[in-house]
Formats: structure tokens, C-alpha cells, sequence
């Protein structure tokens, strides 16, 4: 579920980064409030678990094939949305600068549709919500492939938008929702019945370690949302982006260009003789960093693609030449250096 | 070699290249992390048929990948983790989009054709320099860079006591994945009936582990913060470093300069 820098655009990066960052601050802010020391210690090494736990492949019964856990629910059942939210931003930031997985610029990306999912709407949506009356064992099943299923399909969801948006693939929207769609909701089956698994595995070992039980079985709290309000709340969030969707995939002219298109029969109106208006248009040609959303110039590609081909291995060559030249000499200072 | 495998090695791989050669003062690793960021930007920020200028960005990789003598089976490795995800998103252009592209000897490249490879292009050079960071700066300089860059100081923390404990829990995951398939040979994974006793054990080993580690670290003064050596660094290679490399990367964005190297040629 990792995108990779390929695959989003710079505007596109830079939106997720800040969402991601406001987030995370957040999540700082809620953990240096609890002042609880032994918590920073205990989230890094269960970052390192959760990676551990990554690499272990699941046997999905009656297929042939094995999954694995991303860890988003597990983290938010266990710690609680802030701290499971920072410990999966940790294991996503050890994943993207040890082993290149998952792209520097898509990091940003990665945090929003992996971890803020996963830790916020399942910490706080699903687990708390359910927890609040007490824990069960039918509860924390229900609670963790509820989790697991909506995190991943709107993970899944949001990946499809921010690769639309960076203009990457050719693929219609629809086309590419019913593709991404499906194939997350068999992962988020697998994912929240590894989870149930562990989770229950521990409610039964030691059941004070998941998040909320002392507090949620001391004494049952008389919350604002029921589970089902928070279902209800969950369809309408459902309805509602299912709108947008349909909004995105319109072909039709935006609001401005109909009206346009109504009153003056073309969406856009040809520039006049005006002076000011020439002056206005040429010092935004000058000043335009992207014209019509592409970079200057780039409308030459066609012609000078061939040879900057050839340009590129020219200079690659050289470049080479050079450096290996360089590193030729600095070694045989170097031995000069250890003899002298 | 299995995942848990190659993870450990490539952690130890990295731990092993950083070190500097000559002992001498290096580049600071901000402005190496800042330089890799601008790279991955530039390269991401070309359009879908500009291949020319995106290949171009491959002179860094080359000049980084000599200069630090990174292994290039390590980095043909690293591509070919990230192929099968760029390619599925990608496999639709040539379908979509089969406007003309030019001509080579009758055969007719289409534009699909030419943004898919722009786009496998680009997924491999951005992981190569997030590599070439890796192994030329290693991670706790990395984790240096990035407090100063101000990121919040818990963060910092949890990264480096996730990077050292991770080698220490991926083999104990071996070793109990290695009792798991003695126990229940020719199976492919962990059976559903033990997913939950499996993890939850590890789980608990590790929240076993964690409270250790905390009693050790109060007892050599732990008081919230990780405190790290600065790394040794010089200002001069550092500035010159981020002024070379945004000068010949923005140039290369700007100005069709293989292009007009290219026409020399032709």
C-alpha cells in the first residue's frame, strides 16, 4: 500500500505533508500532555514489533496465498489513536529511509492514508466507541475487522485521488476505484482477522494491556455517540464522499463555464484590444511559473526529446569519466598518505 | 533469502557504508537530505513525456553512486522492489493514450508507451536517492538532519530506539518463525488458528523488553530527550556541496541542456 514518489505530483505532496504534519502535531502535543515518560521508550519499541510483525506471512485459508498485518487498528487498540498514530509514522519513516520503501516525497501520502486512517478513524471512530460500554470478546472481533475493512478502504480511496490528482495514470476514475476498492476490502478482511486474532489473543493473557480497558471497565461511560450513531455517522461521511466522487468523475463544465458557456456561448471569452489587459497577460506569461499547469517550454518536448536523449548519455558518460578519474586519484593519494 | 533476512542485511549494509573512508570531516547531513528532497521534487515535477529531461537527472545517481562506491547490484535490487507497484498504475497508458509519438524505422512509439517509461523513470531515480541517502549519511545522521529541521525531539527518540532494537526483534521473530515451521513443516505461513497465540506472544515479549529497556535507560540518566553526539562536519563542504548540487539540478530543470549537447552530436 506504499506509494511510491512516482506516483504523486509535488502539489499534491505538499497538500498531504501538511495534513500529515497537522496531525502529528497533534499527536505530540496530546502525548507531552499525559507526561508519562515511560511512553516514548515504550512506543519506539513497539514500533520495532509492529515491523517485526510485518514480515510475518499469514496462510489465508482456502486460497493458496498468505497475507500480512499493517498494523494501523493494532496500534490504536493497543496504545491509543496519538501514540499508535506516532509509532506507525515512526515504522513508515524506518521503512522509507533504512529500506526505501515507500517514496521521500510521498511520505507525506503514506502517513495520511496508512497511519492517520488506521490510528484516528479506527482508534477513535471504531475502538473507542465500541469499548466504551466494555469489552467482549464479540466486541473486539466486530471492532477489529470493522477497523481494518474501513481504514484500508479509505487508505485505498485516498490513494486512488491523490494519483488521479498528480495526473499519473490514464485510467478513468471509476475504473481505477473498482480495481483499488476490492482488492483492499479482501486485505482489510485479512488484516482485522489477524488483528481479532492478537487482540484477543491478549484480552485473554492480559487484558490490561489493551488501550481503555481499566478506564472503559472500571466504569461505563455515558458517552454522546452510541455505536450505532456512530455507524449512522459513518454513512453519512459514506454518502457524502460518494458525492464528491461523482462530482470528480463529471465530464461536464464547472459551475464559471456553464454560466460562461450560457450567457456568451463559449466558456472562455477572447482576450480584447484593451492595453492594460495585453500588459496584464504578458507579465503573467513572464511571471507564470506554470502556464496552464505545465512548465514552460514543455511544449517543445516532441521536437528535442530525441536529442537530449543523447544529450543525457553524453554528460552521463562524462560524468563518469570524471568521477571514476577522481576517485582513481583520491585513492592513490590515500595510499601515498598511509605509506608516507 | 527471506524477508526478515534481507531486512537484517540491509540494515547492516547501511550501517557498514556510511562510515567515512578518510576520517575526515564530511558533508553535514542536512544538506544532503536537503539536496535528495530537491532532487525527488524535480524529478517528480517533469511531465509525463518529458523523458529527455528526466533521464537527464540520472548524472546525480551516477556521480553519487561512483563517488561513494555504492554497489550497483544493491541498487539494481532496490529498483526492482519498486517496478511491479509503478508498473500496475502505469500499465493503462499505452491503452489510454495511443496518440503518435514519433517514428523510429516505421515503428510508431506511442505516447502511452512514453509516459509509462517516464513514470518507471522516475520511481526508480527517486528510490535511488533516497538510497544514496541512506547508505552515504545513515540513519542516526539522518535522525540529526531531521531535529533540525525542528521535528518534535519524541519523534527523534522513538526512531533511534526503533532502529536499534529492530535487528534484535527480527531475529527473534527467526527464531520463533524457525520453531513454528519445524513444528508444522510444509506450510506457507503462520496457520489461522495460531495467528493470535503467535503475535500475541511476541507482543508480549516485546512489552516484557520495553519495560527493560526504560529501567536501563533511567539508570544511565534517561530524562526524556535522546542525547547524540553531533556529527563532525564541515561548514565549507557542506555549503559548497547544497550550491553545486542546487545549481546543476535547477539548471538541469530549466534549460534543455542535454538537448543542446545532443544537437552537437547530431
Amino acid at each position: 500500500m506504499h506509494m511510491t514518489d512516482a506516483l504523486v505530483a509535488p502539489a499534491v505532496a505538499g497538500t498531504m505533508y501538511a495534513c500529515s504534519i497537522a496531525a502529528l502535531g497533534l499527536s505530540v502535543r496530546r502525548i507531552r500532555l499525559e507526561e508519562d515518560q515511560k511512553k516514548i521508550p515504550v512506543m519506539g519499541v513497539m514500533g520495532a514489533f509492529v515491523f517485526a510483525a510485518q514480515m510475518i506471512n499469514f496462510t489465508i485459508p482456502g486460497t493458496g496465498s498468505s497475507g500480512h498485518l499493517c498494523g494501523g487498528m493494532l496500534l490504536s487498540a493497543l496504545l491509543g489513536p496519538s501514540a499508535g498514530f506516532l509509532t506507525l509514522c515512526c515504522v513508515l519513516l524506518v521503512q522509507c529511509f533504512l529500506f526505501a520503501d515507500g517514496g521521500l516525497l510521498a511520505l507525506g501520502c503514506n502517513i495520511w492514508n496508512m497511519a492517520f486512517y488506521g490510528c484516528f478513524v479506527g482508534g477513535m471512530l471504531i475502538w473507542r466507541q465500541m469499548m466504551k460500554r466494555g469489552m467482549s470478546r464479540k466486541k473486539i472481533l466486530a471492532a477489529s475487522l470493522l477497523g481494518s475493512i474501513l481504514t484500508l478502504q479509505l487508505g485505498a480511496f485516498s490513494i486512488t485521488l491523490q494519483t488521479l490528482a498528480s495526473g499519473i495514470t490514464e485510467l478513468p476514475f471509476m475504473v481505477f476505484l473498482s480495481v483499488m476498492q476490492p482488492i483492499h476490502l479482501a486485505i482489510g478482511i485479512v488484516e482485522g482477522l489477524i488483528t481479532a486474532a492478537v487482540l484477543l489473543f491478549l484480552y485473554e493473557a492480559r487484558p490490561e494491556l489493551l488501550w481503555g480497558y481499566q478506564e472503559f471497565t472500571r466504569e461505563t461511560v455515558g458517552g454522546k455517540l452510541t455505536f450505532r450513531k456512530t455507524i449512522v455517522i459513518i454513512a453519512v461521511a459514506a454518502v457524502i464522499l460518494s458525492g464528491g466522487i461523482s462530482l470528480l468523475a463529471s465530464s461536464d463544465p464547472d459551475g464559471l463555464e456553464w454560466s460562461m458557456e450560457q450567457v456568451f456561448g463559449a466558456a472562455e471569452i477572447k482576450p480584447s484590444g484593451f492595453p492594460l489587459y495585453q500588459a496584464a497577460q504578458k507579465l503573467q506569461e513572464k511571471t507564470a511559473l506554470l502556464p496552464d499547469y505545465a512548465w514552460k517550454n514543455s511544449h517543445s518536448i516532441f521536437e528535442t526529446s530525441f536529442s537530449g536523449i543523447v544529450g543525457v548519455f553524453v554528460v552521463l558518460i562524462l560524468c563518469a569519466g570524471c568521477c571514476y578519474l577522481l576517485r582513481f586519484m583520491r585513492r592513490k593519494r590515500d595510499r601515498g598518505s598511509d605509506g608516507g | 533469502m527471506d524477508k526478515m533476512q534481507r531486512a537484517v542485511r540491509d540494515i547492516h549494509i547501511t550501517d557498514a557504508y556510511h562510515i567515512p573512508k578518510s576520517g575526515k570531516a564530511e558533508v553535514h547531513p542536512l544538506s544532503r537530505l536537503l539536496v535528495t528532497i530537491l532532487y525527488i521534487f524535480i524529478v517528480v515535477s517533469f511531465s509525463k513525456y518529458e523523458i529527455a529531461g528526466v533521464l537527464g537527472m540520472a548524472v546525480y545517481l551516477v556521480v553519487m553512486g561512483i563517488w561513494y562506491e555504492i554497489s550497483w547490484i544493491e541498487c539494481i535490487r532496490k529498483i526492482w522492489m519498486i517496478l511491479l507497484p509503478v508498473s500496475l498504475v502505469g500499465i493503462a497508458n499505452p491503452f489510454f493514450d495511443r496518440a503518435a509519438f514519433f517514428q523510429i524505422g516505421g515503428i510508431t512509439i506511442i505516447s502511452g508507451m512514453i509516459s509509462l517509461l517516464t513514470l518507471l523513470l522516475k520511481g526508480i531515480f527517486c528510490v535511488l536517492a533516497s538510497y544514496c541517502l541512506i547508505v552515504t549519511t545513515g540513519f542516526s545522521k539522518i535522525c540529526y538532519a531531521l531535529r533540525c529541521f525542528h521535528l518534535p525531539k519524541e519523534l527523534i527518540t522513538m526512531l533511534l530506539l526503533m532502529e536499534r532494537y529492530l535487528v534484535i526483534f527480527l531475529k527473534e521473530l527467526e527464531r520463533m518463525l524457525q520453531a513454528y515451521k519445524v513444528r508444522a513443516p510444509r506450510q506457507k505461513g503462520i496457520h489461522i488458528k495460531t495467528w493470535g497465540a503467535f503475535v500475541g506472544q511476541l507482543f508480549l515479549r516485546t512489552i516484557d523488553r520495553a519495560d527493560i529497556v526504560y529501567d536501563s535507560m533511567l539508570l544511565r540518566g534517561y530524562t526524556g530527550g535522546f542525547v547524540g553526539a553531533a556529527p563532525v562536519f564541515s561548514w565549507k563542504s557542506s555549503i559548497l556541496y547544497v550550491v553545486i548540487w542546487v545549481g546543476v539540478l535547477v539548471s538541469f530543470r530549466l534549460y534543455p541542456v542535454f538537448s543542446m549537447i545532443g544537437k552537437l552530436f547530431l
